[in-house]
């Protein structure tokens, strides 16, 4: 975190002040040990083995927040008597595909309920409710002794029971005694009196099972009654500025703004069914109508209209996954045409450099917006594939379109960023030239675009001539206003284009327009309440009045679980928000998150419908049962409880399953890509991680470019420990070459002791890691880290997995003819390997 | 007045802010593209256009009430000393380097000569000269934004406090209890670096003083820092002394020759 958020790491010093103890657990001693009270090396992708025993820690010792566990998790939901653990099956649960190699995830759900997931793989399981979903079932099976065997607790219980420390020892490589000390400090500061916070950044997502990674810290968090409480939490740290607010508005092919499902071409034929299979029966998503329809308002304006489903089948229909490395790939066997890329540079910033820049050379034409010419906006003139003399520029027919974009200094507008907390920034000069913001490129593109389908009478153009566009122009550039579009996404009656406050005021019969509800008051009362700069000293601690945070300036999500079931405070050193007996409300420092007259008492009646289903002790509002869930019975799809998987390529066999990899994984068959599949395998017997240095900023374009950034980190490097460097005969300073199933990069060796090798089961292993910054272009370069990654995805967000895989090292500087993946040797060599079946037990190799 | 800064070294990140944040503001140049090999530091030492430079010690001993086997990695963020004591400003003979307002040590780029006397003088090895133009640079304290009641680039781009500005009674009453703050909690081995006179007499203190977890050495500072010119008495009794010995002498080898001569 010190590493890659310095900005908002003084936090975490200003706890250590006060006395907080700061783990910090990492194949690598980074910045952040170097200030930790505890540093705990671990190997790369080993993560829920770790955090699995802390949960077999937690249970074996009864350390879990038992109150907390028993009203506000749903521990005691009884599961249907088809569910089979992967304890029974070796690593797979019950409803594997082996044909389809997906899950049916019927048998994962609470006994003779089905229940649609909050967010995640709602499309999946979506159509005709087979029975009430939500909290009046969840009243019919459960426990509250958690002493039946298909209750979750009892599930969660044998589920881990093998992840024990010597587990955790032999797998991850970290001493007994380190583990234990962790999980206790863990415990210690947790119930009652004392709350624990999660920290996790792309560590942890990029995995072929990164998802099942934090759900694992969820699990921790909810037994230790670590959610919806002060000093509590799990915080996603983003990997850029707005990062969170392009997943709120999202740049995401699933998503409509607000965590609205994108319209599925299978199922959602209409409005009607669209709102049937994603709307819930209980808990806040019964409110789904409300929101969608206020979407469409907002995007097509008068035209959209109750008899015409909203103008609803205007929007684009997804028919399968369109995420960048689908796409990229696509794109490689000549399916894309054109590509827009704005503020990215996915030809280093993404995995599989070489395959990213063949996908490029196939397309029509590709827009770059940047500040400078990136790897992406030269990649048909200075490719390593270039340099190398195999491609020639001459040959490809891309066009390519380069436009100077506005730096943030340079442009009004918002950052969202890990705690949903929008802060507007002022434009402070003009942007020099040509240069625009991206937001005044898109405007004036959209403008240009309706120009040239005014006259149009097709009605597949209506779309085009229906999307209101109206927003404020100003100055000599007709720059877009950036606040209009504020007001927009916050919302306004339609009558009279009034601002509206909060998301309660969102109608479903058109009533109201709004760009995105979970962002509803962010202009409340025509202000723009995202720029108040109120100091910390003249407010309360919780400091509601700097910027504003989403949904309803709530500063904690789920609040109500800082107060205990009756409504009172856990504790007074813990007291967040709580039950007002005498006001018949919810107050506190917070706004409340929870219906503010509901009281702890409430109990929904037999046959309650909408938020009547919510009682007064269910805090996570947004799952329909109420409860924060230790158990997934549905939206993942890759399990209900995380299990340990290795990584793609690994150098052990899973020590817990038959099944070594996640059976879920996605994976991309095709000659570019190949995969290691080995394990214990003396070609690549080292196993690489990726990561950033503070003084660059992700792909490069930003800091590479910039001489007093780029001297403080000049050339690409690897870093081993001192014990490799002497086996494999690496000398500090000097070069080596890393070389994966992949491609083949070179790096300055810079020797430390703060790679330590690894003892697993008595035997040494090592690992090495390396900063992806890197590129041709700027005023510093070198080769690409990411040219190593192979395009191998966790099944739910379709993340690439670049924190875990295998390699091999050399003394010295790699030959120049011998590289990627995507033409010469090494292709033809593994290219034996394509299509091989995935490692389902029977195609494991002994 | 006097200023200055009091740098915790025991919470610097090592991000290196400082750096960016002092050579944006005095649009000093960039050093070269050069890899050390030297953990993460490339811009090696302070010089003429590097006026904040964080050090690495990656370095096989745990740091008090840490648990991170038998190694630690410590980080400095380094700057000119303003000393009380200034060796650079008595060596200067131009009258370019002064004592400001607030009792920090300025070099006037446009009286410096570019004789490098105060080069030589510093006990620190902190000012140097720019090779294009001759002349001697160090940090200001940012005397430009002193004047304008704002607090110098490095403290304020620093994110977790490590650098911190201000008076210097208020900066020692705060390292002071940052200190005992630190002994109670298990880390016995930190201390303060020239944070007055008494502690640190061969440069009268410091106004940029530090908090330190190792021998000074370690940390690429002079254990016992000495102005040159302090040692100006000495050094002149010194030589008196021999001049009145090597007479002596002389008149000694004069007499003994001519008594050698009659003999």
């Amino acid at each position: 975190m010190a590493e890659c958020h310095p900005v908002g790491f003084q936090w975490v010093m200003e706890a250590k002040r006060r006395g907080a103890t700061i783990i910090h657990v990492d194949p690598r001693f980074t910045r952040t040990s170097a200030v930790a009270d505890v540093h705990v090396p671990i190997r790369a992708g080993s993560d829920i083995v770790f955090l699995g025993g802390i949960i077999h820690f937690i249970l074996e010792n009864e350390r879990h927040f038992s109150d907390y566990v028993v009203n506000y998790t749903n521990a005691s939901s009884i599961v249907t008597d088809e569910f089979l653990d992967t304890e029974d099956l070796d690593g797979l649960f019950s409803g594997w595909d082996k044909e389809k190699c997906q899950y049916d995830p019927k048998s994962w759900q609470y006994k003779d309920v089905e229940v649609g997931p909050a967010a995640g793989a709602r499309e999946m399981f979506t159509g005709e409710p087979k029975s009430e979903r939500g909290v009046q079932v969840g009243a019919k099976h459960t426990d509250p002794t958690l002493l039946n065997p298909k209750c979750v607790f009892q599930i969660l219980k044998r589920h881990y029971s093998r992840y024990t420390p010597d587990m955790v020892e032999r797998t991850c490589g970290v001493p007994r005694q380190l583990f234990l000390k962790v999980a206790e400090t863990l415990c210690a500061n947790s119930g009652r009196e004392r709350t624990g916070a999660f920290c996790y950044a792309v560590g942890w997502t990029q995995h072929s099972v990164g998802v099942q990674y934090i759900r694992t810290a969820a699990i921790i968090q909810s037994l230790l009654g670590n959610m919806g409480r002060p000093g509590g939490g799990i915080m996603a740290l983003r990997g850029h500025a707005s990062i969170q607010g392009s997943t709120d508005i999202p740049t995401l092919f699933n998503l409509l703004p607000g965590y609205l499902p994108m319209p599925k071409a299978k199922w959602d034929k209409n409005f009607e069914e669209y709102i049937k299979n994603n709307a819930s029966i209980s808990g806040w998503w019964t409110e789904f109508p409300k929101y969608a329809v206020s979407l469409m308002k907002a995007w097509f304006g008068d035209a959209a209209t109750k008899e015409n489903g909203w103008c609803f089948d205007y929007l684009p229909y997804i028919s399968g996954d369109h995420s960048h490395m689908t796409t990229v790939a696509d794109m490689a066997s000549g399916a894309v045409k054109g590509y827009f890329v704005m503020g990215e540079n996915p030809v280093v910033g993404s995995m599989n450099g070489a395959l990213e820049r063949q996908g490029l050379r196939k397309l029509d034409w590709l827009v770059v917006r940047d500040f400078s010419l990136t790897e992406t906006a030269e990649f048909w003139r200075k490719a390593p594939e270039i340099e190398r003399g195999e491609i020639r520029p001459e040959e490809i027919a891309t066009e390519v379109f380069f436009f100077p974009a506005a730096a943030h200094t340079e442009k009004d507008g918002t950052f969202t960023n890990t705690q949903r907390l929008l802060q507007w920034h002022h434009k402070a000069i003009d942007p020099p030239g040509d240069s625009r913001s991206d937001l005044d490129f898109v405007f004036h593109l959209g403008r240009r675009l309706k120009k040239l389908y005014a006259d149009s009478r097709d009605p597949k153009d209506r779309p085009m001539l229906d999307l209101t566009w109206n927003y404020r122009t100003a100055g000599a550039r007709r720059e877009v206003d950036a606040e209009s579009v504020l007001a927009e996404i916050n919302g306004y009656t339609v009558a009279d284009h009034k601002p509206i406050s909060k998301f309660l005021e969102l109608e479903d019969d058109g009533s109201t327009a709004c760009g995105c509800w979970i962002y509803t008051g962010c202009y409340e009362d025509g202000k723009n309440q995202t720029a108040r700069r109120k100091p910390g000293t003249q407010q309360n601690w919780v400091a509601a009045e700097w910027g504003w945070a989403w949904p309803a300036n709530r500063r904690i999500l789920y609040n109500r679980a800082s107060a205990d079931p009756d409504g009172q405070p856990w504790s007074d050193r813990k007291k967040y928000v709580w039950w007002d007996e005498a006001k018949q409300q919810w107050t506190g420092y917070d706004q409340p998150d929870f219906i503010k007259e509901r009281p702890p008492r409430y109990r929904p009646p037999e046959g309650a419908r909408g938020l009547d289903t919510i009682s007064g002790i269910d805090p996570f509002v947004l799952n329909a049962d109420g409860k924060a869930w230790l158990y997934a019975p549905n939206g993942l799809k890759d399990g209900p409880l995380p299990s340990h998987y290795e990584p793609e390529e690994s150098v052990i066999r899973n020590p817990l399953y038959g099944q070594q990899c996640n059976p879920a994984r996605m994976e991309w068959h095709r000659s570019g890509n190949p995969y290691h599949r080995a394990w214990d395998d003396a070609e690549f017997p080292y196993i690489l991680t990726t990561y950033r240095l503070t003084e660059h900023h992700t792909a490069g374009g930003m800091s590479r470019w910039l001489s007093w950034l780029s001297e403080l980190q000049p050339e690409m490097f690897c870093e081993v420990s001192p014990q490799l460097a002497r086996e494999k005969g690496l000398r500090n300073g000097d070069w080596a070459t890393i070389t994966t199933a992949r491609a083949e990069i070179e790096a300055r060796v810079l020797v430390t002791e703060r790679v330590p090798p690894l003892r697993l089961n008595g035997r040494i292993f090592h690992q090495i890691g390396v900063p992806y910054h890197w590129g041709n272009t700027g005023r510093v370069t070198g080769d690409s880290a990411n040219e190593l990654i192979a395009f191998v995805g966790d099944p739910n967000p379709s993340i690439q997995e670049s924190k875990a895989l295998t390699c091999k090292i050399e003394s010295g500087r790699h030959s120049r003819n011998r590289r990627a993946a995507t033409s010469g040797p090494l292709a033809e060599r593994m290219s034996g390997d394509q299509g091989a079946p995935r490692d389902l037990p029977s195609a494991r190799r002994d | 007045m006097s200023k200055g800064f009091f740098t915790d070294t025991t919470v610097c990140i090592g991000c290196k802010a400082c750096e960016v944040a002092c050579k944006q503001w005095n649009q000093l140049p960039y050093d070269g593209y050069h890899f050390t090999g030297m953990s993460y530091d490339n811009s090696v030492d302070l010089g003429a256009s590097t006026w904040r430079h964080v050090e690495f010690i990656e370095r096989p001993v745990p740091l008090g009430g840490q648990t991170a086997g038998d190694f630690s990695w410590l980080m400095m963020s380094d700057v000119c000393k303003h000393c009380q004591r200034a060796g650079c400003l008595e060596a200067c003979p131009t009258g370019s380097i002064v004592r400001t307002e607030f009792n920090t040590v300025y070099v006037q780029p446009d009286i410096c000569n570019g004789c490098g006397y105060c080069v030589v003088a510093c006990p620190f090895g902190v000012i140097d000269r720019l090779p294009d133009d001759g002349r001697a640079w160090k940090c200001t304290l940012c005397y430009d934004r002193l004047k304008d009641d704002m607090e110098p680039a490095c403290a304020k781009a620093c994110p977790t406090d490590s650098i911190i500005f201000g008076e210097m009674d208020d900066l020692r009453s705060k390292a002071g209890a940052r200190i005992s703050q630190l002994h109670e909690r298990g880390m016995s081995e930190a201390y303060l670096y020239g944070a007055d006179a008494a502690s640190q007499p061969g440069t009268e203190g410091l106004n940029a003083f530090f908090l330190l977890a190792d021998k000074p050495e370690v940390y690429n500072l002079p254990p016992d820092p000495v102005v040159p010119t302090k040692k100006g008495a000495q050094s002149w009794a010194s030589l008196a002394f021999a001049g009145v010995g090597l007479a002596v002498a002389a008149a000694a080898a004069v007499l003994t020759a001519r008594t050698g001569g009659r003999s």
